[in-house]
């Protein structure tokens, strides 16, 4: 599988994503720079987590103005797999390719603590590895991930299964005590109506590995490698 | 060049003493002009010159056979195998923190970074050691807040997992906080960049930010004590940019993938000054700058104000010459101010110039190397016979062993810290194998098959009440806290915060606590390779206690062997490793219980400790041990109790039995003796881990069984009390823990 990790002035978690994908998966990732294009021949691009352009307007806000996004769009309008993270969720909010917006968490603080997940659909090319209702354990790590939108838009995505996490305890019961960051329905991570545009502000490239003591994360990029008929090839160690 | 007249009011302004200038005008053959005066007050103050510590320092061992760098550098780096070194440093940002908690937090983050990959080292942890007044105090509530978010705001944004630290709240804190971070980065050892101005002619570029009016004379109020006007200080206060630091360490670091860097240094404090001279001085040769190229944010600053400007996020470099536009292109691409100001020369000064016309001329080593060193009169403090000597028939022994232990879980210094280390992103580049709330935080390094484990660690009372032994057991219990985690110490960073050097009692601590800390290193082989010294820790004529902050960082060879402190399954059994004394004196639980800090602290056998650590390091390594937790503030039954709430997946309990052995109960529930270590290990492998510990001649005892949701401690031998002596369901005992700071805080 060919996948791009785009990097703005800012990301921090490129890196995460890259080792996942490369070193952990065994697949071909390219690194694209903010006022590049994109390549041809990708299967799926990342926008990974951190701090584009230092969040100091809004979250995700000037990123969207980077050249990349523009190929971005193209890409994701051709049906191309997109799945932003974190940061990258906010960007594909702000940059129109999901609906909604990200407050600030009601805590007013940074966050970064594990947290489950319910998966809502598990017939997505982002969690056909999951079972529906499967509860993962995934970290969150952001100071803005309180979704919210307009009652009209969150009614259709909700009809449309277009809701894809959500912030549960560990039995799997969607509560308030559950709920982080103060997400309107608890919502952890989102899709567009055609299927192949995901974000979700957990962070599954942290909890992919046995060596960091959770691998539930994983079967996000696995199910990924299975919409294009792929699975992990042999992990390899690569030097610093 | 103008001359202008030095009075004794501008010298004082610039904290110069006469003799200093006497020294100036040897050196120049002149009187100093006002940029020259100003740039000698900063590389000659305290904070840059070390001219109180530098004779004493150099009692530090510094050397082994994993030295790679030792102190003189930006950071030190030691060999971790594999063509790979772990590059570190340790230091404080504590007089800004004060006047202005979240940027001089913020900014102590971003400055130790810089330190840190200017070395050409990836920086892959931050730890940071604060220390507060107690949490009743509003002003403190608001430092603590404000601290911890400018943390999270430099960590975070920079994408560098802050895995773990230590916090103490004690009053001596209230008007002078510390705050002490701790960074570790990863270099390829054959690729250690070295802050050196080499090679006549080549070019010498600044990078990074703008160079703006702030933190001018940083370095000189960081060297001063405190009064009632310190708000006043405020605009020596750096505001931190995370995000153009982001940008910095991506330019360096892909600059120094290819071959055309000569030398780089970050401009810390005293700024533009201090790089200029200390990379010409550290290369026997001179620069000459056009003051005029250097990028500022605002028109109108003097010659002066360049030179001495703390503007955060800027950096100089020599390139080879040719090379220019490869490292332009490179600064550029990351959206970085760039440009060429000087060239290297083989005069040995440090020339400045405005538009051609000389401002400034000093020789490099001179400023950098040749200031002022004192051997400051020391000598013991009147009250300290009274410290040490306490009456201990006086103070009754613990009648309520429950309510008493949970007091001390309740305490913020032994409390969770989790409202703090949520607040960073303790995971971000998916290293992190131990989180905080370990002993040690666990790395591993990618692209081996190793981890590397990181703790900070300082008893600031015992270094109060013995500064040898404080300081040599701040050395130890970091070290310990790595054994726990299965993992060998290799070098250690210190970041020495001390009072007033010019009264001799805080010399006569400092002078112990070098000794302490040489002593301790010598004995355990682990050498110090970095540190910093923060004097003038004291406000209102108040000092500090002397806290000498150690960091350490250990080598985990194989990532498959490392433990945790916390119980992980019923029916393991409970080893103590150590031997309990009485030992009272400076304990955490004299202080929360009988309102004393006094005594004498423990004392610590080096020999025994080794033995200790080398003992754990092994059971670990050879698979047998499912726990281990140091044991240090609140002694065994804190210790005890943190090993069965600590545990990030749920709590479990465990059923003790103590032998008194005609110690006070107090001092063996609740008493600090040193090198005692918790373990918990399998039925099947008690035999093994008591037989290993015999042969290495460490006391080891089995005193217990986890399981159950009880935490019930019975002393044997205990005549007052027919029952457990202490008996708690653990739920409850988290619920104080856990719930402590935020409840503090005014948050629960």
């Amino acid at each position: 599988m060919n996948i791009g990790v785009v990097v703005f002035p800012g990301s921090n978690c490129d890196h995460d994503c890259e080792y996942i994908f490369k070193d952990v998966l065994g697949q071909s990732v390219k690194m694209i720079w903010h006022k590049d294009t994109l390549p041809a021949g990708l299967d799926a691009v990342v926008l990974p987590g951190g701090f584009s352009y230092g969040d100091y307007l809004r979250t995700g806000a000037i990123a969207r103005f980077s050249p990349v996004m523009g190929a971005v769009k193209t890409f994701a309008r051709e049906g191309g797999l997109v799945i932003g993270i974190c940061n990258g969720f906010q960007i594909l909010l702000e940059a129109g390719l999901l609906p909604g917006v990200m407050l600030r968490n009601t805590s007013l603080n940074f966050i970064c603590k594990d947290v489950y997940v319910k998966v809502e659909n598990a017939a997505t090319r982002f969690t056909n590895r999951c079972e529906s209702g499967q509860v993962l354990k995934i970290p969150i790590a952001h100071a803005d991930g309180n979704y919210y939108t307009d009652p009209v838009t969150l009614g259709g995505i909700k009809a449309n299964a277009q809701v894809i996490f959500r912030y549960c305890t560990a039995e799997g019961k969607v509560t308030p005590e559950a709920n982080p960051n103060g997400s309107l329905d608890n919502i952890a991570g989102i899709m567009n109506a055609d299927g192949n545009v995901l974000g979700m502000m957990p962070h599954p490239e942290r909890s992919a590995e046995t060596v960091l003591g959770n691998e539930d994360g994983r079967l996000i990029f696995l199910s990924m490698l299975s919409a294009f008929g792929k699975t992990e090839q042999q992990s390899r160690l690569v030097s610093v | 060049m103008k001359s202008l007249v030095i009075t004794q009011a501008i010298l004082e302004q610039h904290k110069l003493s006469e003799d200093e200038y006497k020294k100036i005008l040897e050196i120049l053959g002149r009187e100093p002009n006002w940029t020259e005066l100003g740039m000698f007050s900063a590389m000659w103050s305290e904070h840059c010159s070390y001219k109180s510590s530098r004779i004493h320092l150099k009692k530090l061992p510094t050397t082994g056979p994993r030295v790679v760098q030792g102190p003189g550098e930006n950071a030190g780096a030691v060999d971790i195998g594999d063509g790979l070194c772990a590059v570190f440093k340790m230091e404080s940002h504590n007089h800004p923190s004060f006047i202005e908690p979240y940027q001089g937090a913020a900014t102590g983050v971003g400055g130790i970074l810089r330190d840190i990959f200017t070395m050409g080292a990836r920086p892959i942890a931050l730890l940071n050691s604060l220390r507060f007044g107690g949490l009743d105090n509003a002003n403190t509530r608001h430092l603590l807040k404000g601290v911890v978010s400018g943390i999270a705001g430099y960590g975070n944004c920079m994408g560098v997992p802050t895995v773990g630290g230590e916090i103490v709240f004690n009053d001596i804190y209230a008007l002078n906080p510390l705050v002490n971070v701790f960074c570790v980065g990863i270099a390829r050892k054959d690729k250690i960049f070295l802050g050196k101005a080499a090679g006549v002619g080549n070019p010498v570029i600044y990078f990074g930010s703008k160079t703006g009016r702030d933190g001018i004379h940083g370095a000189t109020m960081a060297s001063d004590s405190f009064d009632e006007q310190a708000a006043q200080k405020r605009p020596t206060v750096q505001v931190g940019d995370p995000f153009t630091e982001k940008l910095l360490l991506e330019a360096c670091l892909e600059l120094m993938a290819g071959d055309c860097l000569v030398g780089i240094q970050d401009m810390g404090a005293a700024g533009l000054t201090s790089s200029a001279c200390e990379m010409a001085s550290r290369e026997g040769t001179g620069v000459e700058l056009e003051l005029a190229d250097v990028p500022r944010r605002e028109p109108g600053m003097t010659p002066y104000e360049i030179m001495l400007s703390e503007s955060q996020e800027r950096m100089l470099m020599v390139a080879k010459a040719g090379r220019e536009d490869e490292v332009i292109k490179i600064c550029r691409k990351w959206d970085l101010d760039v440009a060429v100001i000087g060239r290297v020369t083989d005069t040995g000064k440090v020339v400045l110039k405005e538009n051609g016309q000389i401002v400034a001329e000093i020789p490099a080593k001179a400023l950098a190397d040749d200031g002022p060193r004192y051997d400051r009169p020391s000598s013991p403090p009147a009250y300290q016979e009274m410290l040490q000597s306490l009456n201990y028939d006086a103070l009754p022994d613990v009648k309520d062993a429950n309510a008493t232990l949970l007091e001390l879980l309740d305490a913020p210094t032994i409390a969770s810290k989790r409202w703090v280390y949520e607040q960073y992103d303790h995971m971000v580049r998916t290293n992190t194998m131990v989180r905080p709330g370990s002993d040690a935080a666990v790395l591993r390094v990618k692209g081996t098959n190793k981890a590397l484990a990181l703790s900070v660690d300082c008893n600031g009372r015992y270094c109060l009440l013995n500064p040898y032994e404080g300081a040599k057991i701040a050395i130890a219990e970091c070290a310990r806290n790595l054994a726990c985690s299965g993992a060998e110490p290799i070098g250690v960073t210190d970041c020495l915060n001390f009072g007033n050097p010019q009264r001799p009692e805080v010399m006569w601590q400092f002078v112990l606590a070098i000794e302490g800390l040489k002593d301790a290193c010598e004995a355990l082989s682990v050498p110090i390779v970095s540190g910093n010294v923060s004097l003038y820790n004291e406000t209102n004529d108040l000092s500090i206690y002397p806290t000498p902050m150690i960091g350490m960082v250990g080598l985990i060879e194989d990532a498959d062997h490392t433990a945790t402190q916390w119980f992980k399954q019923a029916g393991d059994v409970i080893i103590l490793l150590g031997r309990t004394r009485e030992d009272l004196g400076g304990s955490e639980y004299l202080k929360i219980v009988h309102h004393r800090e006094q005594g004498s602290p423990p004392l610590l056998n080096l020999e025994d400790e080794r033995a200790v650590q080398a003992c754990t390091i092994r059971l670990i390594r050879e698979g047998l041990v499912q726990s281990a937790h140091d044991c240090s503030d609140g002694g065994l039954a804190v210790a005890l109790a943190e090993c069965c709430i600590s545990g990030p997946d749920g709590h479990i309990g465990a059923v003790i039995q103590l032998p008194l052995d005609g110690l006070r109960r107090d001092a063996l529930l609740f008493g600090e003796s040193q090198s005692r270590i918790v373990l918990s290990v399998k039925q099947e492998q008690v035999d093994s881990v008591l037989n290993a510990a015999r042969n290495a001649g460490v006391p080891a005892s089995r005193i217990g069984v986890v399981g159950g949701s009880r935490l019930m401690i019975r002393v044997d031998g205990d005549q007052r009390v027919a029952g457990c002596t202490i008996d708690l369901e653990v739920p409850n005992v988290h619920e104080r823990w856990a719930s402590a700071i935020p409840r503090a805080l005014g948050q629960d």
